[in-house]
């Protein structure tokens, strides 16, 4: 959470670019001479100028954009791009330490360790990405309701979150899977619903904040119903920091997915997954292999540390509030 | 002049605390607003004054038709809009007749919408407008609000109190309404923005032929603007009138108090006028005692056991007090002492 927090701050240091740029965006604006300004800024901010802006602000989040950047074209292009086949074994180049040919090394089977590293990125980003989108849906639906109506609603949501808070959250999610079977659709259901209580609170609270603002008073004036009025004027007012919540939630699902994998629950070998590798790597590193679960470990490490740090660097983006 | 809105015994009343499971006591409800009947000719301005917590702000809810009443009719040009559920009304086609300008016109702008699209939503809604008609539209009412056109595409937070204020009303106006309800339109400007608005406000009504029921705090404003006021206080009317006439010789000592707390320049003031005290409970209001008992001036024990019904004291003047009329004497005795 700390590295989360940290590029927050990192704006404040440099300097503040918002003031002149809002001065040259006024069309009143006039120079010392009293006469119109000679060189009119464009009006149009569009929101990939306004992204360069952001991103150029807080070096920290183009960092976590580059590694997203990274982790997409692997999980996108995945064996492309790998160099060997990673299911491929070869009994005479096992346990090799990294080389040129072998960056990351090979393990017990003699498979390399960069090409399992790669096309493990599409099974795992992809569990991490369903479960989130599954759990936005559901969680953030349910909570928009419970905070907009309250009542029975409200009580019902809150029940259910409450439920699941009960249990400690890595236990329950592998017993959803150990009870349904350790198949793909389950780890991502599992995911989806350890996170939920999290998406459920945090759309319900910001819905609450905004219920009775004046804003959802105009919008039934101006001839919206309920559910129009929860989906097109209260849920974009939430989702800067639904999409934090996202963003953040990526990472826990991603450790979520390796971690079961890691301890038998998730996806099975021989698939290449970053969960299954460094649980395989686990026992050769007392022998000395240590690359084994070092590359994949760190792999995992820098993409639970990327979406932590690209959800802060979206915030900036979606919130108009920054916007200049 | 026939009547463009007209309240018939409106009432309006909210549960509080939690019903009992086992039941028991009857559940406790606030009497927001108490059997309420005014009427808004066309073309006329009315004003509602009233302190905080008098039910202005409920009854304004009830007119615009976002809560539904409990008891009472509401009347809009003939037709009856107290049984169309608030929730349906929404897509009812006198949705678009009935608009209003907020207190705080910052938050009532989505902060996503940019000025242009907060105008234009109710057109796009209500009257199905798209394309260029609809670019038209908004920007003929910014035009009519003395919004510049530059300013259309920016955020609320990127326009000035007095910007937004004309956006909310740009937007109420859009779609042509005929009763406007302005619920302390100026409340959040400044003194010189202020004048500005009310002067807007003045034009649009004589341009656009519309009627507005006016909520104000500021008593001067209403004396200015207004042609008749209403004067509530705990949920029920008190005093209504002709508003130089109701201003100039006030009938009921609530409004005395009140017209006597406006400052004046000459520093004079009617000190004996202060109210002391604090209002009666709103929950569960004793139906037989007269609402302002306890902190009147006047109030004898006739007043606690008897409501005092609103009378007719003729030329369009109604007061709530049972010595309204001849209370002259009865009030001067109380401030001589």
């Amino acid at each position: 959470m700390s590295t989360a927090a940290a590029p927050i701050g990192t704006p404040k240091t440099g300097t503040n670019p918002i003031s002149p740029r809002l001065a040259g965006a006024n069309p009143g604006d006039t120079g010392p001479a009293g006469t119109p300004r000679a060189t009119p800024t464009p009006k149009t901010s569009t929101a990939w100028a306004h992204a360069r802006y952001v991103l150029g602000e807080n070096p920290v989040t183009l960092i976590a954009a580059l590694l997203f950047a990274a982790y997409a074209a692997m999980a996108l292009l995945g064996s492309a791009i790998a160099p060997f086949d990673p299911l491929a074994s070869d009994t005479a180049r096992a346990l090799q330490a990294p080389t040129w040919r072998h960056l990351f090394g090979t393990d017990q089977l003699g498979r390399d360790i960069l090409s399992r590293v790669i096309v493990a990125a599409r099974v795992d980003i992809g569990i991490a990405l369903a479960s989130v989108a599954l759990v936005f849906a559901a969680g953030g639906l349910a909570g928009l309701a419970a905070g907009f109506f309250g009542g029975w609603v409200d009580a019902v949501v809150g029940r259910i979150a409450d439920t699941i808070m009960a249990f400690p959250l890595f236990i329950l999610a592998m017993g959803i899977v150990a009870a349904l079977g350790n198949t793909i659709p389950n780890i991502v259901l599992a995911t989806a619903i350890v996170n939920f209580p999290l998406y459920a609170r945090v759309a319900r609270a910001e819905t609450l904040t905004r219920r009775d603002a004046g804003f959802v008073d105009a919008a039934r004036l101006s001839g919206h119903r309920d559910g129009a009025l929860l989906l097109t004027q209260v849920l974009p007012n939430i989702m800067p920091i639904m999409v934090v919540q996202m963003s953040l939630t990526m990472g826990y699902a991603i450790l979520n997915a390796a971690g079961l994998s890691f301890i038998g629950l998730g996806v099975r070998p021989p698939t290449a997954e970053w969960g299954i590798m460094v649980a395989e790597g686990a026992s050769f590193i007392v022998s000395g292999e240590w690359w084994i679960a070092l590359f994949p470990g760190a792999t995992l490490m820098l993409a639970v540390f990327c979406f932590n740090l690209l959800g802060d660097g979206l915030r900036d983006i979606v919130d108009p509030r920054r916007r200049t | 002049m026939t009547a463009l809105l007209e309240l018939e015994n409106v009432g309006k009343r909210f549960p509080v605390g939690r019903r009992r499971f086992f039941g028991g006591t009857p559940q406790p409800h606030v009497h927001a607003v108490d059997d309420v009947s005014l009427t808004v000719d066309r073309g006329e301005t009315v004003g509602l004054v009233g302190e905080s917590g008098c039910g202005k702000s409920t009854l304004v809810r009830l007119i615009t038709r976002l809560l539904d009443v409990t008891t009472g009719k509401i009347w809009f040009d003939r037709r009856e809009l107290a049984e169309v559920p608030a929730r349906v009304f929404a897509r009812d086609d006198d949705r678009a007749h009935i608009q209003m300008v907020f207190q705080d016109a910052g938050e009532s702008i989505n902060p996503r919408f940019t000025a242009a699209n907060a105008i234009a939503d109710p057109l796009r809604r209500l009257l199905g407008l798209r394309g260029e008609a609809l670019t038209a539209r908004v920007e003929e009412a910014a035009l009519q609000c003395g919004l510049p056109s530059e300013l259309l595409g920016r955020f609320p937070h990127q326009l000035s109190g007095g910007q937004r204020a004309r956006v909310g009303i740009a937007r109420a106006i859009g779609t042509r309404p005929r009763l406007l309800v302005l619920d302390e339109p100026t409340a959040a400007l400044d003194v010189s923005v202020q004048v500005t608005v009310l002067k807007l406000l003045q034009r649009l009504k004589a341009d656009l032929g519309l009627s507005y029921i006016f909520v104000s705090h500021d008593l001067n404003v209403v004396r200015l603007l207004c042609d008749r006021v209403v004067v509530m206080y705990l949920g029920r009317i008190v005093e209504s009138g002709p508003a130089a006439e109701v201003f100039a010789a006030p009938l009921h000592p609530y409004t005395r108090s009140l017209v006597a707390a406006v400052p004046r320049l000459d520093g004079e003031r009617v000190e004996a006028a202060r109210l002391t005290g604090e209002p009666r409970s709103p929950i569960d209001p004793d139906p037989n005692a007269c609402r302002f008992h306890g902190r009147c001036p006047v109030g004898v024990a006739r007043c606690g056991t008897e409501m005092p019904p609103l009378r007719d004291f003729g030329g369009g003047r109604f007061a709530a007090c049972h010595f309204a009329g001849q209370a002259g004497d009865r009030w001067d005795k109380v401030t001589s002492t």
